[in-house]
């Protein structure tokens, strides 16, 4: 819509002719100057300004629809309501129906708890046929870490979904629909991002395909930021991937989940982001270290639904710390031959900050 | 002062109440070519009856000098308007308390915070509260709905309706026919029709909507209000130049002021909040 151009809108010859004179030939050119600039550009009075600044807005601004329609819209074209369960009840219920199409989902914890066991897990149920509660559909799968097993996943599979991997074929085909890419830079992630709006389509004409499911690991593009954690990078911030992977979400209807890595480091603040604030309760046990989620806030807005995977008490809880649908839950879980699986479906409610801590003890960090 | 006491010909004193001239002091604002123009009459007799008027006040005793700063007012005629303005209730009786009733109609209200923190979720609670019918003490208005990060989730939407439905239902005991008059009315799925929303993805249709709403605030009168979230996301990526950022988000915050109070509408405005860490935390984080 920025870019449509001023000579189409149906403007008065006069006010179009200056316009094209002055090179102001796209929405954008013509509607980021102050009213009172164009009038001094273009030499006519204020009245003309506003006029045409008044019809260019009306041809630039998006249609509306009613949120009605809206939720019909999505309810009709979305495969399996809109959701990707995740297999584990109680966190299913919680995030009404598991994790939502058309939106960023971050998975944030320290390193080794168990985030790309549930990734791994995540790309088999999006790609299991439609009768065992799959989406029936391809996975792309970047790997920054070259963390990615195939060996594991399968045997996930195996113990998971016995039936299915137990039959002919079966464990080729779901893997084949896995497609993995190792990249270990930012641009190269940049690059393969716009690569895949060029093939999307593609899977979209292909009616196996029809939905797809993204997992990406962040960590190597925080190391290549240096300190990116910190909220306060004052300059410009780069032009950063995670609009354009907010909306290739939301415009192909599919979930993108997203895996940030926590570093550690000592002190006796237990971390959180760092635009929460401090908490007073100072009461923290010695033996726990401390993280910082390794992307800045920018991140952090982009992101509609935050599950934080932490280790305390000699347990793993699976915290839904940011979701516009359920309240501030805790799930225990651990890690078995099949995955990730609860040890609870009722969640814990937390109170306060506490959702949005990352604690980590005595696990091993990068 | 009503017009009727005016010494003028009744044929004028008709014209000038059909055309919503009913007070004294409504004339004397008002420019003899305006006056002529909307009465289709001679340009002098329009001349004429401001003098007359004009007469009248200063006979009366009424203060005459708002006659000479056009479009200015006295702060007892703007009291009787603030007295008058409407309110949107936010859900929370001690949250309205802290607000003076509620939303205020005509204002722009910014709401600041953290990710996560609530803002989306205080948006389409007052989109849909804002549509409670005159009778439950709501406005039976319609919202619309500027989203500029795609956080805003219809289901999510459809569940507050219902929520707020049961809690209409529940506080206020009417009779049976009271409610079934209004059934057809408290539905979630009419509540969600009256959400207009529109889906922004940079700030040139950002700036586009807010120029477009004059128009569209005039042709769709029955909307109360307009919820921006967020004001400032798209500001944050794209631009490259913080002088010319400034300036486009001056003239955007003007333009809203300026929709408000035309159309009595409540313009809430969703903004990011950062913590502004200290010296020593910077130091801390630095070192690790």
């Amino acid at each position: 819509m920025a870019n449509k151009l001023v000579a189409h809108m149906g403007l008065a010859q006069s006010i179009a002719n200056r316009l094209a004179a002055r090179n102001i030939r796209t929405a954008k050119d013509a509607l980021s100057l102050p009213e009172f600039d164009l009038m001094t550009l273009l030499g006519v009075d204020m009245k003309d300004v506003k006029e045409a600044v008044a019809r260019i807005s009306e041809v630039a601004c998006p249609p509306y629809q009613t949120a009605l329609s809206l939720l019909e819209e999505r309810l009709m074209n979305d495969t399996s309501g809109g959701r990707l369960p995740t297999s584990l009840t109680g966190l299913d219920d919680a995030l009404g129906g598991g994790i939502p199409f058309g939106v960023l989902t971050e998975l944030v914890g320290p390193s080794g708890i168990g985030k790309s066991q549930f990734c791994l897990k995540l790309s088999l149920l999006a790609a299991l046929p439609a009768s065992y509660g799959g989406l029936d559909g391809r996975v792309i799968y970047i790997d920054t870490e070259s963390k990615f097993s195939s060996r594991r996943m399968i045997e996930i599979g195996r113990n998971s979904f016995p039936k299915i991997f137990h039959s002919e074929g079966m464990a080729q085909e779901m893997a084949g629909r896995i497609i993995v890419l190792r990249q270990t830079s930012l641009s190269e992630i940049t690059e393969s991002m716009i690569l895949q709006c060029q093939f999307l389509p593609l899977h979209i004409y292909d009616q196996v395909t029809r939905a797809s499911c993204f997992v990406y690991f962040f960590r190597s593009y925080c190391r290549e930021k240096g300190s990116s954690s910190s909220s306060m990078s004052g300059s410009h911030p780069p032009k950063c991937p995670f609009s354009f992977l907010k909306s290739i979400a939301e415009f192909s209807r599919i979930p993108i989940v997203v895996t940030n890595q926590v570093r550690g480091h000592n002190n006796e603040e237990i971390s959180r982001y760092s635009f929460l604030g401090k908490d007073t309760d100072l009461s923290v046990e010695k033996f726990e270290t401390h993280h910082v989620a390794a992307l800045g806030i920018q991140w952090a807005h982009a992101v509609t639904i935050r599950l934080i995977f932490e280790a305390h008490s000699g347990q793993k809880f699976i915290k839904v710390a940011k979701s516009p649908f359920s309240p501030p839950l805790a799930f225990p879980f651990t890690v078995t031959s099949s995955g990730v699986t609860l040890l609870a479906d009722d969640g814990i409610e937390m109170i306060g900050q506490e959702i949005g801590m990352i604690r980590c003890q005595g696990l091993s960090m990068d | 002062m009503e017009v009727s006491v005016l010494p003028i010909a009744s044929a004028h004193k008709e014209k000038l109440i059909s055309a919503g001239y009913t007070t004294l002091l409504s004339i004397v604002g008002v420019s003899a070519s305006r006056l002529a123009q909307e009465l289709i009459i001679p340009h002098r007799e329009a001349v004429e009856i401001i003098k007359v008027t004009l007469k009248c006040c200063r006979a009366v005793g009424l203060e005459g000098t708002h006659a000479v700063l056009k479009g200015s007012r006295t702060a007892w005629e703007m009291l009787s308007d603030e007295q008058n303005l409407k309110l949107i209730r936010t859900g929370s009786e001690d949250f309205d308390g802290i607000l003076g009733g509620g939303i205020h109609c005509g204002q722009v209200t910014e709401m600041g915070g953290v990710p996560g923190i609530g803002k989306t979720q205080l948006g389409i609670q007052l989109a849909v509260n804002v549509q409670i019918p005159v009778s439950y003490g709501g406005l039976g208005a319609k919202a619309i709905y500027i989203d500029t990060e795609g956080s805003f989730m219809p289901e999510r939407a459809y569940q507050i309706a219902e929520a707020c439905i049961m809690d209409t239902w529940e506080n206020l005991g009417f009779s049976r026919k009271e409610i079934e008059d209004c059934q057809e009315k408290m539905q979630p799925d009419h509540f969600l029709a009256n959400i207009l929303y529109f889906r922004i993805c940079s700030y040139t249709e950002q700036i586009a909507v807010i120029n477009y709403l004059d128009k569209f605030l005039e042709e769709h009168k029955d909307v109360k209000i307009v919820i921006i979230d967020s004001i400032s996301f798209h500001f944050r990526q794209d631009f490259k130049e913080m002088v010319q950022r400034t300036i486009v988000l001056n003239e955007m915050s003007r333009q809203l002021m300026k929709l408000a109070e035309r159309f009595a509408v409540a313009f809430l405005c969703c903004r990011f909040y950062y913590l502004i860490m200290s010296l020593q935390s910077i130091q801390k984080a630095h070192s690790s």
